[in-house]
């Protein structure tokens, strides 16, 4: 690989860097050395401890109920959140002031709000009012918990979508005559939801992660939940870890993947109009600003063929 | 209607809202020199670090905060033994959380700090090794100056979503705001009334970061 920040290596170089790679090896390997060493005293690396994993048992009993439970709060506040996302993105491009300040208003206060907190009101809260069975109410504390954060950072999302369209959409489409409702039901949301696709599957990592919270908070059946099960019944606390960070990152990973396939997919394709909402565009949305602007779009990938460092 | 708030004093309100703030601080500037050295090491010259830094920040991006907290407390003190030079339970928790926040938060800043260095156009670096500046010269004294003044807005997005991300360390025991909230809200009959107090003193610690930070971004941008 090359780069502007540094020559191709000449002997010295080579050799300087040689001398830092073993340094650093060196340091990576007491590292490791460490690990192991006191997990091998801890008795952590005997086979009895990893044996569950081998065998059904573990996985049956505990691992993949709690990865199911994962899923299912991940897919049932993504499905809920998207068209309450939608409805507030939209009503926040509204002309009318009294519908996009108070739609604003809803977004930024719930994107201000630790997800952890809105969880443990809406526990406490199906507690007291409704009549939800003690069983299912972590999970309905959780997706609900999930759906308030989710839907405001999605409203931002659908927001930024439609307004990376090119302008000449818009104006078309009012050319043509259609009405302020059709062109956004006929003409932009089909394009936006398109470039907004990648965006929204990186904030399924997101939402699977945050599932987590609820194992931990509010004795929500989830994967991390069930590690603690499981690792009480094998006594397998840093095996158990091990194994349970892995299934997160595989699942996130093929997640972030997919995101990034999609995104590279439709840059390339000729039928939309080009504009596409990355995960990095997303970052940008500033958290707090309220009713601030911001422009993402079209841009955002960068002119082909321009350089970069990396 | 607000006299329960006078009943808790392990930790006070405010005292638990101070907790949230230390650990913001402490955890923002551990993340930042952490999250600046990854960087570092994945433009750098030699592959394995490049290697080490890509590797870090995609597996812990990968593994949710609260997997990585629980770990520091179960994982690292009852195991490994990392008790972070804390004599009682309470400063263990909290300097563990800290660890575990900046472990988490530093991937982030990484991402952050080498989308900035991106954005300085290429002609600086080449200037700089024409005139015969080294790659750690390149970097500290050209390139990483320009990639922090334009990333002051993403940054500073990681520096709110580390303010709310805090209330996992609940989960290890830091008395910090989520902490005294469960406790109240699961003793207390005024729900609604312990929810809006708790949001209020988030949206009072993130909203003026985010205004301020923001206008600082603004103003410190790289004009070209």
């Amino acid at each position: 690989m090359s780069s502007v920040l540094y020559d191709a290596p000449g002997p010295r170089a080579k050799r300087r860097n040689l001398i830092i790679s073993v340094v650093f090896v060196v340091l990576l390997a007491l590292l490791v050395w460490f690990i192991w060493d006191t997990m091998d005293e801890k008795g952590q690396l005997e086979w009895a401890l990893w044996k569950p994993f081998t065998q059904s048992e573990a996985w049956t009993t505990y691992l993949l109920p709690g990865l199911a439970d994962t899923l299912k709060a991940a897919a049932l506040a993504m499905v809920i959140a998207l068209p309450l996302g939608a409805f507030f993105g939209i009503a926040r491009l509204s002309d009318h002031r009294w519908v996009r300040l108070p739609a604003a208003w809803v977004v930024e206060f719930f994107r201000a709000i630790p997800v952890l907190l809105l969880m443990l009101f809406a526990n406490e809260f199906y507690d007291r009012w409704t009549n939800v069975t003690s069983e299912q109410r972590p999970l309905y504390a959780v997706v609900t918990g999930l759906v308030l954060y989710n839907a405001s950072v999605l409203a931002e999302v659908v927001r930024a979508g439609i307004l990376s369209l090119p302008k000449g959409q818009n104006e078309a489409a009012m050319a043509i005559g259609l009405r302020k409702n059709q062109t956004m039901r006929t003409i932009l949301l089909p394009q936006a939801v398109t470039a907004m696709l990648p965006a929204i599957v990186s904030q399924l990592v997101v939402i699977v992660k945050d599932t987590a919270l609820g194992g931990v908070m509010i004795g929500f059946t989830e994967l991390l939940n069930s590690r603690a099960t499981m690792a009480s019944f094998y006594a397998n606390v840093i095996p158990s870890f091990i194994v349970v960070a892995l299934i997160y990152i595989v699942l996130n990973f093929i997640l972030t993947s997919f995101a990034s396939w999609l995104e590279k997919r439709l840059r390339r394709s000729k039928k939309s109009t080009g504009a596409v909402l990355s995960a990095e565009d997303m970052e940008e949305l500033n958290p707090a600003a309220v009713g601030g602007s911001f422009g993402t779009g079209g841009e955002g990938g960068g002119l082909p063929g321009s350089r970069t460092y990396l | 209607m607000f006299d329960f708030l006078s009943d808790y004093d392990n930790p006070t309100l405010l005292g638990a809202f101070w907790m949230t703030v230390k650990l913001t601080l402490l955890s923002g500037i551990g993340s930042l020199v952490w999250g600046t050295l990854l960087a570092a090491m994945r433009v750098s010259p030699v592959p394995l670090m490049r290697g080490f830094g890509t590797a870090y920040v995609n597996i812990v991006r990968n593994i949710p905060l609260t997997v990585i907290i629980i770990f520091t407390s179960l994982g690292l003190a009852d195991i490994f033994g990392v008790t972070m030079g804390a004599s009682d339970f309470k400063v263990q928790g909290f300097r563990l959380a800290i660890l575990g926040l900046v472990a988490y938060t530093a991937a982030f800043v990484c991402e952050a700090i080498r989308s900035g260095i991106n954005t300085v156009p290429l002609g600086q670096a080449e200037a700089a090794r024409a005139i015969g500046l080294t790659f750690s010269q390149t970097l500290r004294l050209i390139i990483l100056p320009q990639a922090f003044r334009s990333v002051i807005g993403p940054l500073a997005n990681v520096l709110i979503a580390l303010t709310k991300n805090t209330t996992v360390a609940a989960a290890i025991g830091v008395a910090e705001a989520a902490y005294l909230m469960k406790e109240m809200i699961e003793n207390e009959a005024q729900t609604v009334l312990i929810g809006a107090v708790f949001a209020f003193g988030f949206v009072v610690l993130t909203l003026p970061t985010g205004l301020f930070l923001g206008w600082l971004s603004k103003r410190l941008a790289v004009k070209r």
